[in-house]
C-alpha cells in the first residue's frame, strides 16, 4: 500500500497514536494553571511562559547541584525536582500576587498589560543569572532515550514520562477543586464573590491561593518540557500561544474544557500534520478552532465568570 | 509673537550647536588627510560601533559574535591601533528588533560618526540596516552565514553565502554516506528556504538523488512528533537539517527520544555550531554532522591561540561557534584595508578591500576577500562529539563566494 510494507505502516499507526497523545499531554500540561488561572480568577496571567521557565531552569540548576556532589542520584533526581520547580514557581507566583495582581482585579486589561511587562521583567532576569544562551539541564540518560517495542515501533521515554506526569498533576488538581474545602471556596468565589465574603470565606486569600497554584503548575510544567524542548530565558514564549489556544477554545472556566480541547487541538493537530506540511497542519487547526469559536463564542464548555 | 519667539530660540539652539560642531571639526582638523568625511578620528583614536542583540530572542545566538569583536578590537589596540590610532567602541543593543536595529545604525552613523560598524546577524537586522548605510555611506561587517542573494558596497560580508554551505557538504555525503535519498527539513523563514531552494536543485540535477520530503516548521514551534514520523516513513539516507533557535533543541531532542540517533541515521545540519551544541545537548547530539567554517577544535596554531585569548577574556565555558569566528574576522579586515587605503574615508576603504588583495591568517586558515565583498574560504564537516564539540571530519578547497548563483 503507497508502497510501503504492512507493518512498515502499522508501526507508524501506532507511534502517530502516541504522538498524538503525547502532544494531547503536552498542551494539557502547559494549560492547566493558566486554566486555573484565568478560569477561576479571569486573570490574564501573560507571564505564564515565564513562570514555566522557572520551573525548566530549576532543573537546570539542581542537575548541575546533583551531577556536583551527589553523582550517585543522578538518574532519579528529576522527580524532586519537579517538587522543587512547583515550590518555586508557587512562591513567585504568590509573592507577584501579593505585590501586583490584587491591586488590579478591577483591571482586567491592566492585568493583560502588567503580566506582559512582568513577563519581560522576568526573561531579562533570567538572561542576567543564567546568560543569555539557552542551556542544557543534566537529564538522567535514561529519560532520554526511547522505547524499542519491535524494530520498527520506538516510543519516546520522555513524551511517556511528559504523560504521567500530565495524569498526575491533572488528578491533583481535580481532587483539588472538587474535593478538598480549598477547591469549594475556590469554586464559591468564582461564582458569586460577595457572597462567598459573606459566609467567611477569605476571599482574597482564596485569590492568592489559587494564583499561586496556578503558577506552581506551570513550573512543573516547564521543569517535565525540559526532557523534550529548549531551555533559555525565552523559552516560555513559545508555549504561551498555544496555552491560550487550549484555554480559550476549551471555555475558560472549566478544567473539563481544557482536558476536552487539548485533547482535540492534539489529535487535529498531529494527524493533519502527518498528511499536509508542517505549517499547513497548524493552519487548519486553528482555522478550525476559530470557526467553532465563532459559533461558541464561550468555548466548548462554558459557566459564568466573576465579572 | 508666540511662535516667533520659539523660532528665535530654535536658531539660537541651533547656533550653538553649529559651534560645537565645528569646534570639534577643528579639533579633528589634524586628522584630516586620513579623514576628509567628518569621521571620529583623531590623531591618537578612531571609533567603530558595535549593533548586536544584547537582549531579546537574539542574544542567545549574538553574546559570541559581540564578545569576539571586542577580543579582535583590543588584540588590534595593543600591536599598535589601526594606522596608528587606538580603537574606542561605541556600543549598542539591537534589542532582537528589526526597526531598533535601523535607528541605532542611524545614531552610530549620524550621531557618532563611527568609522565602521561591525554588526548584525539575521539577515532581517542586516536588511533594516542597509538602507541606512546606504544613505550615510557607513560599512558594516556582517558575521553570519546567510542566503545571499545580495552584495552591497557598504557591507563586506564575513560569513559565507548559501553556496559555500550548501554545496560542499552535499557533494560530502553524496560521496562518503552513498547518499540518494534526502529529507529536508528548516525552520519557515528566508534563509532555510532559500537554502533549501539551491539544496534541492543540486540534488536533483548535480547528484541525481531524490528529495523524499520537505517541511518547514515554524519559528518556535517545539513539537515535532509527526514530522519524525514521517522521517521514519520515508527512511531518507540523510536528513538535511536547517532548523534554528529553541526548535533546534526540541528537535533533537525528540529525534533522540524517537529512537533516531547518529548511530543509525545521517543527519547533516546547517544551523549547529558549538552555541547551539551547549543548548542541545551534546549527548543529543553525538553522531550528527555540520556544515559549517569553522569548529571551535581546529588543530592549527592560529586558532589555538585565538581560542586560548577568547577563554581568558569570556571565561572557560564560552563556546567559540562559525559566526563568532566570523565576527572576529571584521575589526582585522577593516584594520587591514584602511592600512592599505591610508584613510578612514568610506569610499577609499571599500576600493581597497575590492582590490582583492586583502587577506587574513584567520583561525579558520588564511581567508581572502573577493571583490564582491565576501570571503573565499573552505567548508568543513563537523562529526559531534558528547561534549559539545566536533570532530572535523573533511575539509574542502577553497570556495569562491558566489552570491548570485545562475539558474537558481
Amino acid at each position: 500500500m503507497f508502497g510501503y510494507s504492512v507493518s512498515d505502516l502499522g508501526s507508524i499507526v501506532v507511534m502517530q497514536g502516541f504522538s498524538g497523545l503525547s502532544l494531547f499531554s503536552v498542551l494539557l500540561l502547559m494549560a492547566l494553571g493558566l486554566a486555573i488561572i484565568f478560569g477561576q480568577m479571569g486573570v490574564i496571567n501573560m507571564a505564564h511562559g515565564e513562570f514555566m521557565t522557572i520551573g525548566a531552569y530549576t532543573i537546570y540548576v539542581l542537575g548541575k547541584i546533583t551531577a556536583e556532589y551527589f553523582p550517585t542520584f543522578l538518574p532519579y533526581y528529576f522527580f524532586f525536582a519537579l517538587f522543587a520547580a512547583f515550590a518555586l514557581a508557587f512562591l513567585v507566583g504568590y509573592l507577584v500576587e501579593y505585590l501586583m495582581i490584587r491591586h488590579l482585579y478591577k483591571r482586567p486589561l491592566d492585568t493583560l498589560l502588567a503580566t506582559w511587562g512582568l513577563s519581560l521583567i522576568m526573561q531579562q532576569i533570567f538572561r542576567t543569572i543564567f546568560g543569555g544562551r539557552e542551556v542544557s539541564p543534566n537529564l538522567p540518560d535514561w529519560l532520554m532515550g526511547s522505547w524499542s517495542v519491535t524494530d520498527t515501533i520506538d516510543i519516546p521515554i520522555n513524551g511517556m514520562v511528559v504523560m504521567a506526569i500530565t495524569f498526575a498533576v491533572t488528578g491533583l488538581v481535580v481532587m483539588f477543586m472538587f474535593r478538598s474545602s480549598w477547591g469549594l471556596k475556590v469554586r464559591a468565589t468564582t461564582q458569586n464573590r460577595l457572597m462567598a465574603g459573606a459566609v467567611g470565606i477569605n476571599t482574597k486569600k482564596v485569590d492568592r491561593m489559587t494564583f499561586a497554584v496556578g503558577c506552581g503548575i506551570a513550573g512543573v510544567a516547564g521543569a517535565a518540557f525540559t526532557t523534550i524542548a529548549s531551555t533559555g530565558p525565552t523559552s516560555g514564549s513559545q508555549y504561551i500561544v498555544d496555552t491560550f489556544l487550549v484555554v480559550v477554545f476549551g471555555g475558560a472556566t472549566s478544567i473539563l474544557g481544557a482536558i476536552a480541547s487539548a485533547f482535540s487541538i492534539a489529535q487535529a493537530q498531529s494527524i493533519l500534520t502527518f498528511f499536509l506540511t508542517n505549517a499547513m497542519g497548524k493552519v487548519v487547526t486553528l482555522l478550525v478552532v476559530i470557526v467553532i469559536l465563532m459559533l461558541r463564542p464561550e468555548g466548548l464548555f462554558s459557566s459564568k465568570v466573576r465579572k | 509673537m508666540k511662535s516667533s519667539f520659539v523660532f528665535s530660540k530654535w536658531r539660537n539652539l541651533m547656533t550653538v550647536a553649529m559651534g560645537i560642531t565645528m569646534a570639534t571639526n577643528m579639533s579633528i582638523a589634524a586628522a584630516a588627510s586620513v579623514n576628509t568625511t567628518g569621521l571620529a578620528v583623531t590623531d591618537k583614536t578612531v571609533t567603530v560601533g558595535i549593533l548586536h542583540s544584547l537582549t531579546g530572542t537574539m542574544a542567545i545566538s549574538e553574546t559570541g559574535a559581540q564578545q569576539a569583536e571586542k577580543l579582535a578590537i583590543k588584540q588590534i589596540n595593543e600591536s599598535g591601533g589601526v594606522l596608528g590610532r587606538q580603537i574606542k567602541i561605541i556600543q549598542e543593543d539591537g534589542a532582537s528588533d528589526w526597526p531598533t536595529f535601523a535607528e541605532k545604525a542611524k545614531k552610530l552613523l549620524e550621531n557618532d560618526h563611527v568609522a565602521a560598524i561591525m554588526g548584525c546577524w539575521t539577515s532581517a537586522s542586516r536588511k533594516a540596516v542597509l538602507p541606512v548605510l546606504e544613505r550615510d555611506n557607513g560599512l558594516l561587517y556582517y558575521p553570519t552565514f546567510y542566503e545571499g542573494l545580495e552584495q552591497s558596497k557598504n557591507v563586506i560580508y564575513t560569513g559565507q553565502e548559501a553556496t559555500q554551505q550548501v554545496f560542499a557538504g552535499l557533494d560530502w555525503v553524496a560521496k562518503n554516506k552513498k547518499a540518494k535519498t534526502f529529507y529536508l527539513i528548516g525552520s519557515d523563514y528566508i534563509w532555510p528556504r532559500t537554502t533549501m531552494k539551491l539544496a534541492r536543485k543540486y540534488i536533483e540535477t548535480v547528484l541525481h538523488g531524490k528529495i523524499v520530503g520537505e517541511e518547514y516548521a515554524a519559528l518556535g514551534s517545539t513539537q515535532f512528533g509527526s514530522t519524525i514520523n514521517k522521517i521514519r516513513l520515508k527512511k531518507p539516507d540523510v536528513i538535511y537539517g536547517a532548523v534554528v533557535g529553541g526548535s533546534n533543541v526540541a528537535f533533537f531532542k525528540q529525534l533522540k527520544a524517537a529512537g533516531i540517533t547518529g548511530k543509525k541515521q545521517t543527519l547533516l545540519t546547517l544551523a549547529v555550531t558549538e552555541d547551539e551544541a551547549q543548548g542541545i545537548g551534546g549527548e543529543n547530539l553525538e553522531g550528527f554532522y555540520s556544515a559549517m567554517k569553522y569548529f571551535q577544535s581546529l588543530d592549527t596554531p592560529v586558532n589555538k591561540k585565538f581560542v586560548a585569548e577568547f577563554k581568558k577574556m569570556w571565561g572557560k565555558d564560552a563556546p567559540i561557534g562559525d559566526v563568532t569566528q566570523a565576527a572576529y574576522l571584521g575589526p582585522w579586515l577593516w584594520k587591514a584595508a584602511v592600512e592599505k587605503a591610508g584613510s578612514f574615508d568610506t569610499d577609499k576603504v571599500v576600493k581597497a578591500e575590492e582590490s582583492g588583495t586583502i587577506t587574513f591568517e584567520a583561525p579558520e586558515g588564511k581567508v581572502y576577500l573577493e571583490p564582491n565583498h565576501h570571503l573565499k574560504t573552505r567548508l568543513r564537516i563537523g562529526k559531534w562529539r558528547k561534549d559539545g564539540q566536533a570532530d572535523i571530519v573533511y575539509t574542502s578547497d577553497y570556495i569562491m563566494p558566489n552570491p548570485f548563483p545562475k539558474g537558481y
